[in-house]
């Protein structure tokens, strides 16, 4: 059993952390921030997992099992959307490139 | 397993999940940020799958594949002009995960009541709120302000109410009080994004964002793993900067946009006796080719109308005409607001094969407008207000605009004079450098292009 006091340091030094993390983010890229910060957000998983790694089925493991899929989606949406649209992102050399291929 | 490497592996994929945000600092590295983070993710799954916390792998294996499969489906098919209601619809089930697990742990016989309850709590107001954000975006509702009278007092009631059923819930923890509290944190959540209007979505959208992140904190306290307070602190951090960030640019407070109803108390035209005498100059498409094609250079600002009459990429050819042709120099100038979400223009004309370069944020680009031949206004209209400088009597006065009305000649392609989401009547239709270019924004940025090519 970790510390209370142990977590509260770490989560306050997390929210130094992403402070500093988050404004160096280039504003063109606040959409994909977004995506990418729900698919990390996704990380809830690991509870749901606990909750739903029990061998006998019962009321909280189909709640975790749940909370599972949910989760996933987030992760896997989240990351693959994010993809998604930092293809598209391209610079002039690129951009002309694609522009020819799709002539 | 030794809980050395259970820590060890939290600690990397944390370190991962940070770099997959840092490599946001430029495009040039978003990419591989991505992978890092997908990279780190996969190691939180399978080390926690590994553990002997989980000891059971059929059905848990059978949910991730589940949830990956539809996650993965819906991102591959989404519209980018939609982006904003996926994003919405994942904060919402972000949350309501954490709901799940938090009653899960309950009635498991958890004994941390005072996190868990408030992992749920914000868990289903992230769900709730989402899910009313959703269903305005997707127009599934009004996506204008929902109010009522009463609604703030009924609001401030519940707020008290949550408080108290949460902290009688900690003194005895009462599985009933669980539930109603449930049921109360998720009543608030769609009570405070209804009366909360279209062109707000950016700042709702930021922090339902930071909600997920916080109740994954919660969760994170009341299980003692690390890497979740770690994730969600940070994940909180990002919605709570961009909500910021998004309300800065309108100049308006966050109590504001939660209390909602803007544009409700000026949306009776605000005809001030000024402009009404005045006419606006209108022009025909071929005009607007004519003017830009002899132009040194052209701005064009992007808005929401854009997105909505999907033109980006009859708009990108237009400036690819342009400059390619006549030799014109383009420039795309953003405000921090256009869109339905943080950076949503950004993205649009990112598809539309606009290379990034030619994208300039509002702080950027501003003082160009005074050596622009051509501003081109496409589906934008408060973000160019200047009353926003002049009229401190304004609601929108002391939001950062865009200096359009600097530039030689200005084209505003809009349907209609009509004002735009602050309510607001835009002096700029009636000035002398303006010509308005009416109609849908798809059809006339086509006349353009087809007038340019005719050449």
């Amino acid at each position: 059993m970790t510390d209370i006091w142990t977590l509260l340091t770490i989560f306050t030094l997390a929210c130094f952390i992403g402070y500093y993390v988050v404004w160096g983010v280039t504003p063109a890229l606040h959409s994909p921030l977004m995506s990418v910060s729900n698919a990390i957000s996704g990380i809830v998983i690991l509870g749901a997992l606990i909750t739903a790694g029990t061998d006998v089925m019962n009321l909280p493991k189909a709640l975790g099992l749940v909370a599972v899929v949910l989760a996933a989606i987030n992760i896997f949406g989240g990351f693959a959307v994010s993809h998604r649209m930092l293809l598209m992102f391209k610079k002039k050399k690129q951009a002309e490139n694609k522009n020819r291929e799709t002539k | 397993m030794s809980c050395g490497f259970l820590s060890f592996s939290y600690l990397l994929s944390a370190v991962l999940l940070i770099l997959s945000i840092r490599g946001l600092a430029s495009p040039e590295t978003a990419r591989r940020g991505n992978i890092l983070g997908m990279i780190g993710m996969a190691i939180a799954i399978l080390v926690t799958m590994y553990s002997p916390m989980v000891t059971e792998y059929g059905w848990t294996f059978l949910a991730i594949l589940t949830g990956g499969i539809i996650g993965t489906l819906s991102a591959w098919k989404v519209k980018m002009t939609s982006l904003p209601q996926m994003v919405a619809a994942f904060n919402g089930l972000g949350g309501l995960s954490a709901v799940f697990i938090a009653i899960a742990e309950i009635i498991a016989g958890s004994q941390t009541y005072l996190e868990t309850s408030l992992g749920l709590l914000i868990g289903a107001v992230a769900f709730a709120g989402s899910m009313v954000a959703f269903a305005k975006l997707q127009g599934l509702i009004s996506a204008k302000a929902i109010v009522f009278p009463g609604q703030q007092l009924l609001n401030l009631a519940l707020a008290v109410a949550v408080v108290s059923v949460c902290i009688v819930f900690c003194l005895n923890g009462s599985h009933s009080l669980f539930y109603i509290l449930a049921g109360l944190a998720v009543l608030l959540g769609l009570l405070l994004v209804l009366p909360i209007g279209g062109a707000d979505m950016p700042v709702v959208i930021s922090i339902l964002n930071a909600y997920s992140g916080w109740a994954a904190v919660g969760i994170g306290f009341s299980l003692n793993n690390t890497l979740l307070i770690i994730i969600g602190a940070i994940v909180g951090a990002s919605g709570a900067i961009l909500s910021y960030i998004m309300v800065k640019a309108m100049n308006r407070s966050l109590t504001g946009v939660m209390l909602g109803g803007f544009g409700v108390n000026n949306s009776k035209t605000r005809t001030s006796g000024e402009t009404e005498n005045k006419v606006a100059k209108s022009g025909s498409p071929e005009d607007a080719a004519f003017i830009m094609e002899n132009a040194n250079k052209v701005i064009i600002v992007p808005g929401y109308g854009m997105a909505v009459a999907q033109a980006q990429h009859i708009l990108a050819e237009m400036a690819k005409d342009l400059h390619e042709k006549f030799g014109v120099d383009v420039k795309y100038a953003i405000h921090p607001v256009a869109g339905r979400m943080p950076g949503h223009m950004n993205v649009l004309l990112a598809e539309a094969n606009v290379p990034y370069e030619d994208v300039f944020e509002l702080e950027d680009i501003n003082r160009e407008f005074a050596t622009a031949d051509v501003a081109y206004v496409i589906g934008a209209n408060d973000v160019t207000n200047p009353l926003a400088k002049t009229d401190p009597s304004s609601p929108i006065y002391g939001m950062p605009v865009l200096d359009v009305e600097k530039a030689k000649t200005v084209f505003f392609v809009k349907r209609s004079l009509a004002t735009g989401y602050s309510g607001v009547e835009n002096p700029l239709f009636y000035a002398d450098n303006t010509i308005m270019l009416y109609g849908d924004a798809k059809k006339v940025t086509e006349q353009i292009v087809a007038a340019l090519e005719k050449k």
